[in-house]
């Protein structure tokens, strides 16, 4: 009954063309956003914010970036932790050999470097497609960290290889290292994923991610329309890995505030390969659930099984959520492909009916 | 019905001496022929006589060992699919090939494609210029989709729709691209009469309506004899003959090769 756009007409293309079309979805957004900005980093306490919002947020933005690539043009990617390292790595770099560059200058530098990156490991995909796509960019992945280890160079001859990020203001407020507080870091990464995800949101409903779309679909018909595969895909790797090298940054300098290359390892890819899969394939929103979902699993099925008993060893909590994880993957690619924002979308359908049968 | 034969002058495109072999395999030999602005053109023959591969050499997917493809006075030997895009060139497939996660609207919007100019920063913010820019070519699709009466699918992702309305939704992606020429690969297969009377007076009313140049590969002759202008019959990748439909209908090579020799 609440979620009905009966009665809602649209009379130009303007509105209906509009990035929520529907009144109730607009209301909704618009109440999450001011939910999140104002109530809250006053009621959460400190664990909440810094164990589980910020990394949702800066795995929400990986989600994004790879999404892009994976679930908007088609391009299956394992490079995803390479490319993280490389924003991480490029932020440190650039932040302490320019300390006055302002840190959102920071990381869009960082991010338009990782795009270079990107395209450069994305060549490979104009001659191969699917899985061998996939094993080209575990190349990236491997080297990229080696690259990252073996020069010290890139974390200043730190002995042992970690990187500090150093504190940095915006508007007057720490929001790097662990001098900031966890508010500040927060509200930091809300305003700067909101503005990231509204970009993405734009680009995939224009032209550009049309052609992205097309290409994914199909690729034979995207060129005869006057695609180029050449722009199309290398356009998808770099607004791609722009959004993967911001949130390697982000996980660097505010996350954790201190990384090692090794931080970014195969395993990261696919942790945020896996949020693609669950929250859903070419789905802004998708990449939203998909992180929060991964966050939270591990976090919720420790609590549940102390819980129930609290003599469960440590190890068998962690062999758990690794077997409920594979479990998981197994029961979506086969029943919901388009994972957990598909699921949000069948409710939504039912929800405009709802009470009547149809 | 149509009375006198329309005549038409002025060549669009023009297929010289064209040969083409995918090793030992002879799909096309020394083929002559054009097409001129403003007619329907058929291109028929039994299967594998090289109809699509025809189509493909028009569109740049396959290159021809020998031969040329003149197109508005302009030669090419080797081009790739989206320059021929480009040049006024637009397809529709054998079997469907949409961009099956899109909906209908979109599908159509990326035959505007080439016709969008707004960069990618504005892209990014979908503001003032970009947002007008998909205003307008959202106009502009929508007069296509009113035109192939799909009003009630534009928001319905392709891949849920039967297949006849897939086969209208291909036509009108190929129509936003404001082609000069139309190339269509069987455009009436797996169709029942209803669907193939609704595609050829499509066909008919884009020739008239917005005076687009056809060619189209259909196995129906019914069809082939009604729609077309002049007929290019192919066999084992040789022409057998080029005429209007009553003079390759009498054709006895013609008639031997594809409608089957009386006993």
């Amino acid at each position: 009954m609440l979620y009905r756009e009966t009665g809602q007409f649209k009379t130009t293309y303007r509105a209906d063309q509009a990035i929520f079309p529907i009144l109730q979805d607009k209301i909704g957004v618009l109440a999450i956003l001011a939910f999140a900005v104002f109530v809250v980093p006053f009621a959460a306490d400190n664990y909440l914010l810094e164990t589980i919002l910020v990394p949702v947020l800066v795995f929400s933005l990986a989600a994004i970036g790879l999404n892009i690539l994976t679930g908007y043009c088609g391009q299956l990617s394992l490079g995803t932790g390479g490319f993280m390292a490389c924003g991480a790595f490029f932020s440190y770099k650039l932040a302490t050999a320019f300390p006055d560059l302002n840190l959102i200058l920071v990381f869009l530098l960082a991010g338009l470097g990782t795009s270079v990156v990107g395209v450069l490991f994305g060549l490979p995909s104009l001659r191969i497609k699917g899985f061998y796509l996939a094993v080209a960019t575990l190349a990236a992945q491997f080297f990229l960290i080696w690259v990252f280890n073996k020069f010290g160079w890139w974390t200043n001859d730190s002995p042992s290889g970690v990187i500090s990020a150093p504190p940095r203001e915006v508007l007057g407020f720490v929001v790097t290292s662990s001098e900031a507080h966890p508010i500040s870091k927060y509200l930091f990464l809300v305003v700067l994923v909101a503005v990231l995800a509204l970009v993405a949101k734009n680009l995939v409903r224009s032209r550009i991610g049309r052609s992205w779309m097309a290409i994914r679909d199909m690729d034979i018909a995207a060129e005869i329309i006057g695609i180029r595969p050449l722009v199309a895909k290398l356009s998808a790797f770099a607004v791609s890995s722009f959004y993967i090298g911001i949130a390697g940054g982000l996980w660097a300098f505010i996350y954790t505030g201190s990384v090692e290359a090794l931080a970014f390892q195969i395993d990261r890819s696919f942790q945020v390969l896996f949020m693609v899969i669950l929250g859903g394939l070419g789905s802004i929103l998708g990449s939203f659930l998909g992180a929060i979902f991964i966050v939270l699993l591990p976090i919720a099925l420790n609590v549940t099984m102390l819980a129930i008993d609290p003599t469960f060893s440590v190890a068998l909590v962690s062999d758990m959520e690794f077997m409920l994880f594979g479990a998981l993957i197994i029961f979506f690619l086969i029943v919901e492909p388009h994972g957990l924002a598909r699921l949000w979308q069948i409710g939504k359908e039912k929800l405009r009916l709802w009470p009547f049968p149809y | 019905m149509v009375t006198a034969p329309r005549v038409f002058n002025e060549v669009l495109l023009e297929v010289r001496r064209i040969s083409l072999s995918f090793g030992g395999v002879k799909a096309l030999t020394d083929i002559s022929f054009d097409i001129r602005k403003g007619e329907i053109r058929a291109i028929i023959g039994p299967n594998g006589a090289g109809k699509t591969s025809m189509l493909n050499v028009i569109n740049g997917f396959y290159h021809p060992q020998e031969g040329e493809v003149i197109f508005k006075g302009e030669t090419r030997r080797a081009m790739r699919p989206h320059k021929a895009a480009k040049q006024g060139i637009a397809r529709t497939f054998q079997n469907v090939a949409l961009f099956k996660g899109m909906s209908t609207l979109d599908n159509i919007m990326t035959g505007r494609l080439l016709k969008m100019r707004s960069n990618v920063l504005l892209q990014a913010l979908y503001w003032g210029p970009n947002e007008r820019e998909e205003i307008e070519h959202r106009a502009f699709c929508e007069e296509i989709i009113d035109f192939l009466e799909i009003q009630a699918i534009r928001k319905t992702p392709v891949g849920k729709l039967p297949y006849g309305l897939q086969k209208r939704v291909e036509l009108a992606r190929a129509l936003a691209m404001e082609p000069e020429l139309l190339l269509l690969d069987e455009p009436m297969a797996g169709m029942n009469v209803e669907e193939k009377e609704d595609m050829s007076r499509f066909i008919l009313d884009v020739n008239d309506h917005f005076g687009t140049t056809i060619a189209l590969i259909e196995h129906d002759m019914g069809v082939v004899m009604d729609l077309s202008d002049r007929v290019v019959v192919l066999d084992y990748g040789r022409k057998l003959a080029d005429g209007t439909p009553d003079e390759v209908r009498s054709n006895q090579e013609v008639v031997d090769a594809y409608l089957g020799v009386a006993h």
